[in-house]
């Protein structure tokens, strides 16, 4: 058995949390939170590009480095700790797969090669409405070639050179008429509105297409199943991120509970906040063996993946909401301050949490997967 | 990542497996059989108890004839000298049998290991073997009525006369007393010293006299573990194990094997629940096709399993030679609350029937019935909820200690409540 990650993705691991220790900072993330006009940190994206990072799962002949899903695991880790507000995962978990999964070689050539290299961000455009995207609620449409509609919110849609676009691809909005199209932003077509989020430093917007030119990206009416396989493999990856948020979130509030004094103590003695802290440990402890299940189904593209991804999933969102919400609570008033880093957890574990879809919503996939093994 | 084992590992599986197929019968493949079968702890009424003593000491002997009853064990008490992860691959083959070895765990586990740290070497000769192979159980006489969690609070008088030791006092929930030959046992020789440098440690014969075992009737109907009185006993010096005084710290070597002793009790987890909702019907229809059926399935789902991969953390760390973390220090506490947490659940979705116990009209017989009840223990044995949080802040996160009167002032200073 060796359900651990090998010496070289430690090494690489121990690299990367060196090197966003040093490049972001507090200071460089909140730089982002202050600036409505700063969408992600150019500076931070400039030199993860230059570790190679963008490029570590891209095939070689796509202008890659074509390590494995394993290495992009251990970089999310430390992104999540570090609360990193850069377009990784828009780019690299979501869109990147999309093209490498059900992409022509002619539009792998296409745009890769651009992300690889950082030239590119990409995005994906899928919910329309306040609630959850089903076939019902999907109105964009392709008619001639020609994509229209509004979709919202969309992860960094702001910054994003090119989109992965759900979309009608007939008339009758059922599950066999959603296909996957892609579209380039600049283009008169498009029109981009930034919106206020809960986490402004991982910004989204509204996407506004009018007859915007796409091209067809896997089957037509294959949209629901596609989106579904990249959502379990980004599903592993934000995992990842959520389980180091979590535990930053528990150092922190360990650190601030040994320093702060009441009642002639540190408040870090007291049993009612060690138990919490427990309780995080516990969590924390769950996520990431959880995650690690995820990692191994992701990088040998197992079978298990849609259990291993939705069993990553809840349990890390578990984790990370927990922490992050109690790391404020041990806070107390200061830990309700803007002034404090306690919110910036709390944001970002929402937004993690939704992105991807609700925990509801991941607890059902897991099951209505564990029945579908169960069949087989 | 690969769960696979390698040559080595994979040879000694084979081998545990030839073993246990010529000299136990297989369960069904189904996890939720094993559940089925209650575990001796369970059964009521003596005749079954007996029963089932006697089929675990025969199969223990043939256990530690093919040299698997102790595989961390030396060789010369009769041990393997083998590697945890040959332990670990033990356990996970055994479990697909139909035998016990719940009786010989403390032994084995905890008392045997303390024996080796702290005994002489003519005892370790004379005990050991035996402890092993089945012949001989032994009990662990820690807690009593005043001390439990607080375990270095027991007040055991041990009076030394001459070249022996007269015991006076009670112990408490000793499991396996009204069976067991042996006993390990600390006791308070100094109460004028500091609470935790007055204690002194022994082992017994159980049937030295003055001692007098009373069996507990359990919350299950059942009884397991005992009373134990202690009345003027007498026990040679020979008999103790550190020196006068030290028996914190061999304690402490007791302890420190219960939390790898302590195995996983088999069944009664998230697959045991996932099968009877999709037979019991609820309001709107069969159980697992009910929204907040599924929602908390995926909850316990998501526990089961990540304690599984947590344990397979800790074995991939053995199995490279390395310590595990203290990763595992989480798992009792996960396991004993999911175990209630399912069993009331299911309880529920079995409704105005959810509370029949007999075998034959319960669902799957009474493991959820059985396990409401047991659960219970297993969320105090051991190690309370409480005092594993307590660990955890303290020795894993590193957080303050409580400010504790009981560390600086001799223990007949002490107040002492109910
Ligand atoms: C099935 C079973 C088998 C057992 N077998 C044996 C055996 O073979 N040998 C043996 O010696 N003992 C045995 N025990 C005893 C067991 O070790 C004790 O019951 C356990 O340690 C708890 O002690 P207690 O019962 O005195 O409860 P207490 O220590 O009085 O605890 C009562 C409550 O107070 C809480 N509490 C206590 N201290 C703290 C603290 N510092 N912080 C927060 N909360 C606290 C506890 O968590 C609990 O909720 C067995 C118990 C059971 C249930």
């Amino acid at each position: 058995m060796n359900f651990d990650f090998s010496d070289d993705q430690k090494l690489l691991q121990e690299q990367a949390r060196k090197f966003l220790t040093d490049k972001c900072s507090r200071k460089l993330v909140r730089s982002v939170l202050d600036n409505n006009n700063n969408q992600y940190s150019k500076e931070l994206w400039q030199q993860v590009v230059d570790m190679g990072w963008t490029a570590t799962a891209i095939p070689e002949e796509y202008g890659g480095l074509g390590l494995g899903m394993l290495e992009l695991c251990v970089i999310a880790e430390e992104l999540g700790r570090s609360l990193a507000p850069i377009p990784f995962s828009s780019s690299i978990y979501i869109f990147a797969e999309f093209l490498k999964a059900y992409g022509s070689d002619e539009q792998k050539k296409q745009y890769l090669p651009k992300i690889a290299s950082g030239e590119f961000i990409g995005s994906f455009a899928f919910p329309e409405t306040k609630g959850s995207p089903r076939a019902n609620n999907l109105n964009s449409k392709v008619e001639n070639n020609k994509l229209s509609g509004k979709k919202l919110p969309v992860s960094d849609g702001q910054v994003a050179d090119v989109l992965i676009v759900a979309a009608n691809s007939d008339n009758n909005q059922n599950h066999n008429s959603l296909s996957l199209y892609i579209v380039e932003t600049n283009q008169d077509g498009v029109k981009e509105k930034l919106l206020d989020t809960l986490d402004p430093t991982r910004p989204s917007s509204e996407i506004e297409f009018n007859d915007a030119s796409c091209s067809p990206l896997g089957e037509k009416g294959e949209g629901w199943s596609m989106i579904e396989n990249i959502l379990n493999r980004a599903a592993v990856l934000f995992a990842f991120e959520q389980v180091g948020g979590a535990q930053v979130a528990l150092d922190e509030a360990k650190k601030y509970s040994i320093e702060r004094y009441a009642f002639g103590k540190p408040i870090g003695s007291f049993q009612a906040l060690k138990h919490k802290m427990a309780d995080m440990y516990v969590k924390n402890e769950l996520a990431k063996s959880n995650a690690y299940y995820g990692a191994w189904a992701l990088s040998t593209d197992s079978m298990e993946l849609p259990v291993a991804a939705a069993g990553a999933r809840v349990s890390a969102t578990d984790a990370f909401h927990y922490a992050s919400k109690e790391n404020i609570q041990i806070h107390g008033g200061v830990g309700f301050t803007w002034e404090y880093d306690c919110h910036l957890f709390y944001r970002r574990s929402k937004l993690l949490s939704l992105n991807l879809g609700s925990i509801r919503k991941w607890k059902e996939n897991l099951i209505s997967n564990l029945e579908k093994r169960n069949i087989t | 990542m690969d769960f696979n084992d390698n040559q080595k590992e994979a040879d000694f599986r084979v081998k545990v497996r030839e073993f246990l197929d010529k000299n136990a019968k297989k369960r069904a493949s189904s996890k939720s059989t094993s559940a089925n079968a209650a575990a001796p702890e369970t059964l009521r009424g003596k005749e079954a108890q007996i029963k089932a003593l006697q089929d675990a000491k025969i199969w223990q002997a043939k256990k530690a004839e093919a040299g698997f009853a102790g595989i961390l064990w030396p060789k010369e008490f009769g041990g393997l000298g083998g590697t945890p992860i040959e332990q670990v691959i033990y356990q996970q083959e055994e479990l697909n049998y139909f035998v016990h070895s719940g009786y010989f765990e403390i032994g084995i586990g905890m008392l045997g290991p303390t024996m080796m740290v702290w005994g002489k070497d003519e005892d370790k000769v004379k005990y050991l073997p035996k402890m092993l192979n089945g012949e001989e159980i032994w009990c662990q006489l820690f807690s009593e009525p005043s001390a439990g969690s607080d375990l270095a609070g027991i007040k055991m008088k041990a009076e030394k006369d001459g070249d022996e030791w007269v015991l006076n006092g009670q112990k408490v929930w000793t499991s396996g007393a009204h069976f067991a030959d042996y006993g390990m046992i600390v006791a308070r020789s100094d109460p004028s010293a500091l609470k935790h440098k007055g204690l002194t440690y022994f082992f017994l014969d159980m049937k030295t006299p003055g001692i007098e075992v009373k069996p507990i009737e359990q919350i299950s109907g059942s009884s397991n573990f005992n009373e134990v009185f202690f009345n003027d006993v007498r026990i040679p010096d020979s008999q103790r194990l550190g020196n006068e005084g030290d028996g914190w710290k061999v304690s402490l070597t007791t302890l420190m094997n219960e939390r790898l002793a302590v195995g996983d009790p088999a069944g009664l987890d998230f697959d045991e629940i996932f099968e009877i909702t999709r037979d019991l019907e609820v309001e709107d229809g069969l159980a697992i096709n009910n929204s907040e059926v599924r929602q908390k399935m995926a909850d316990w789902y998501v526990q089961s399993r990540g304690l599984k991969y947590t344990k397979y953390r800790s074995i991939t760390a053995l199995s490279k030679g390395q310590t595990p973390g203290p990763e595992l220090s989480i798992s009792k506490l996960v396991t004993a609350s999911k175990m209630q947490d399912v069993s009331s659940y299911a309880l529920d979705l079995m409704d105005m029937g959810g509370y029949v116990l007999d075998e034959q009209n319960a669902i799957l017989n009474n493991v959820f019935q059985n396990g409401l009840l047991f659960s219970t223990a297993m969320r105090i044995a051991g190690g309370t909820d409480e005092v594993l949080r307590n660990i955890i802040a303290e020795r894993v996160l590193g957080l303050p200690q409580d400010t504790r009167e009981d560390k600086i002032k001799p223990f007949n200073e002490l107040p002492s409540g109910k």
